[in-house]
């Protein structure tokens, strides 16, 4: 071992061995640029998830156009044209006749971003009565890609406050059982065991039914972050609970207790912080259960409501199947909830990887 | 091991009846119940609803309606579904059924895949089988199961080669027994295999582990020392150590297959329990959740004992008796 690499922590160390880790970081720097996708969704979204033309109801994909008559022009799009066929099917055709150049910082559908900075300028837009659909338009004709930023901020969001609630659960429940051990173990772990015992989704159903019909969206989200980290501390908490059971049982416990540190300083200070590693790598493979619940739960209408946009209720316009053929882009959402699962899945292996030296010396050696 | 069994069922019973508890106020404490949709509807009189209250003792306190389910449990008596007009009886055996034959499929098909690719990987490690192997499991892990189902169907609609939700055709009356068979595998194809490909992902990860761990011990070295065919001592000396450890998974994966399942079933219309929780849930039925819920967790725990029983089928060394 060279001379500088004495000055490592053990974290420093499992931190440069996941710069290593290619995969991993091209795993962190997609979901960042998710995460900054969906906080400035208002920004860059040329509509408001709200913004509806039913003329345009599963509009194609809007080409940019760069060419006019074989010159390089600055880009513009085409309109479209409305007609049904004998079917009463929609087909739009390309009306060459519009022409509507890109504008950017365009003026559009006024928004408070995060809530509190008033603005109505987009990255880009087009004109009125021009519409620009990067990626198609759903039922209502409204922005496929506007509403999969503003979706993303519930769905990317969720994961980690669900993750936030329940993981403080788990380690509270999980460090008390296991320092106490005996009866207060036994209590805990039995409710535990109901909780472990209970198939997940019907218990996901049944706690969202007992959520009252008046809520508004926001308490909605906030109602099923807490019902999704209520099902979701059981695993983690036995977990804990058994690396606690270990750890009591360490000299630098029983010296804090003769030091006569009170039995939560003890829990908070000595005993969790060493499951600090084992629940990094947790933290990051559990999140993607959380994006899955919210999803399913949106997907089968219990979850977000139309208008407000989630990945899961953007997918159920794919759940009758004949729309697919003549909308695939309504599968988009599906396909970004693939790509978030699989960074987490990537990342918290990668973690596992690297911190799985450091667990073991702290809970066994 | 029947002493142990027994004993699992009889620890089981009273989580059972804190779960039905937690569902039973978790539905009271819903705002409404059918009975209000009842009241809205102008078929229904008033007399019909005050009867539905009194057979049902709807206007009690909790307790004691908590109490008079559960002695109509011990009968086998899970009350009256208002949405379906019929006892729940008469539903649920056929919905639990359906949903225990996909979740078997299901199993099925994860262990019989699963098993032989994490064997392969593991013999052929870092090799291009291997890292493709590695590869696809990482991506089918991280697919969503209700995604690839809705894929699926598409490509079915496309094709026209499975047909599109549903258990059974719709002259499904007039075929004979093999045909019969036929068309439930048929309509069983798509739900099997979004359920199964993320959990063949896992499990062959797990397997191709395990295997390498094995292959690394001593014993290995020994029976290849003493000149054992490869055949032999990768079949009969490795393979059964490395499954052992997969055995105490069979419990939560069967567990998390069933939890799973449900949302399958409402997609692809396969008309098994979850399907009939969120009918229930939705129209408030509670006795229909109730009984949803209760037979849902039963089936959940005897998957976790069938597991454990197993283990010791399988490993000599684990005895359940004592302690």
């Amino acid at each position: 071992m060279s001379a500088d690499k004495k000055h490592l922590s053990e974290f420093q160390i499992a931190l440069r061995n996941f710069k290593k880790n290619r995969l991993a970081c091209l795993g962190v720097v997609i979901l960042g640029l998710l995460y900054v996708a969906v906080i400035f969704a208002e920004f860059l979204s040329p509509y408001s998830y709200k913004n509806e033309n039913r003329n345009y109801s599963y509009c194609p994909p809007t080409v940019i156009q760069f060419f006019d008559e074989n010159r390089l022009v600055w880009p513009y799009v085409y309109g479209r044209q409305l007609e049904f066929n004998a079917y009463h099917g929609r087909i739009y055709t390309i009306d060459k006749t519009q022409k509507y150049p890109l504008r950017f910082f365009a003026p559009g559908d006024t928004y408070q971003w995060l809530g509190f900075l008033p603005g109505r300028r987009h990255l880009i837009g087009v004109s009125e009565p021009g519409r620009f659909y990067l990626l198609g338009a759903d039922s209502r004709g409204r922005d496929v890609f506007s509403r999969l930023l503003y979706g993303g901020r519930i769905s990317l969001s969720i994961g980690l406050i669900g993750v936030c609630i329940s993981f403080t659960i788990g380690l509270i429940v999980g460090g008390v059982a296991g320092y106490y051990g005996g009866r207060v173990d036994d209590i805990l772990m039995r409710i535990c065991e109901m909780f472990m015992m209970v198939p997940g989704f019907y218990l996901l159903l049944a706690l969202r039914s007992a959520v009252p019909d008046n809520f508004n969206s926001v308490q909605v989200y906030f109602a099923i972050v807490v019902i999704l980290s209520f099902i979701g501390w059981a695993g983690l908490a036995r977990i804990i609970r058994g690396m606690c059971l270990s750890l009591r049982e360490r000299e630098y416990v029983l010296a804090a207790r003769t030091f006569g540190l009170s039995d939560r300083k003890i829990i908070t200070g000595h005993i969790l912080p060493h499951t600090v590693s084992y629940s990094i790598f947790a933290v990051m493979l559990s999140i993607p259960g959380y994006i899955l619940g919210e999803s399913a739960l949106s997907l089968i209408g219990l979850g977000i409501q139309d208008p407000f946009a989630s990945w899961g209720n953007m997918l159920s316009d794919a759940m009758s199947i004949v729309r697919i053929k003549f909308a695939p882009w309504i599968l988009l959402p599906g396909f970004f909830i693939f790509v978030t699962v699989i960074c987490f899945n990537v990342i918290g292996d990668a973690l596992r990887d690297c911190l799985d030296p450091l667990l073991k010396s702290e809970v066994k050696g | 091991m029947w002493g142990y069994i027994l004993k699992r069922f009889l620890v089981a019973i009273p989580i059972l009846l804190a779960i039905a508890f937690v569902t039973f106020l978790l539905m009271r404490f819903t705002p409404g119940n059918y009975l209000d949709t009842m009241r809205m509807d102008p078929q229904y009189s008033k007399a019909t609803i005050q009867h539905y209250e009194e057979l049902y003792q709807l206007d009690k306190p909790l307790l004691q309606q908590y109490l008079q389910w559960i002695k109509n449990i011990l009968r086998l008596e899970f009350g009256y579904s208002f949405y379906y007009n019929v006892p729940v009886v008469q539903i649920i055996g056929g919905r639990l059924w359906n949903t225990f034959v996909l979740s078997c499929a299901s199993f099925l098909f994860t262990w019989g895949v699963a098993l032989p690719l994490g064997i392969t990987a593991a013999l052929r490690r870092n090799q291009w089988l291997d890292r493709l192997i590695q590869f696809f499991s990482y991506v089918w892990l991280s697919v969503p199961s209700f995604f690839l189902a809705m894929i699926l169907l598409y490509a079915a609609s496309q094709t026209g080669f499975l047909p599109l939700g549903g258990m059974v055709s719709p002259n499904f009356e007039e075929m004979n027994f093999l045909e019969k068979a036929l068309d439930i595998l048929k309509h069983l194809a798509i739900p099997t295999i979004a359920l199964s490909v993320g959990s063949i992902a896992a499990l062959q990860r797990i397997m191709r582990g395990n295997m390498l761990e094995v292959l690394g011990q001593q014993y290995i070295l020994m029976a290849r020392a003493k000149g054992l065919p490869e055949n032999k001592v990768v079949y009969h000396h490795a393979l059964r150590n490395a499954i052992n450890p997969l055995i105490t998974l069979l419990g939560y994966e069967f567990s998390s297959l069933l939890s799973g399942a449900a949302l399958i079933e409402i997609i692809c219309g396969w008309p098994g329990l979850g399907a009939l929780m969120l009918t229930a849930v939705r129209s408030k039925d509670i006795y229909l959740v109730m009984a949803s819920m209760l037979m849902g967790s039963v089936l959940f725990i005897i998957g976790n004992l069938l597991a454990d029983i197993l283990l010791a089928k399988a490993d000599p060394r684990i005895r359940y008796e004592r302690g």
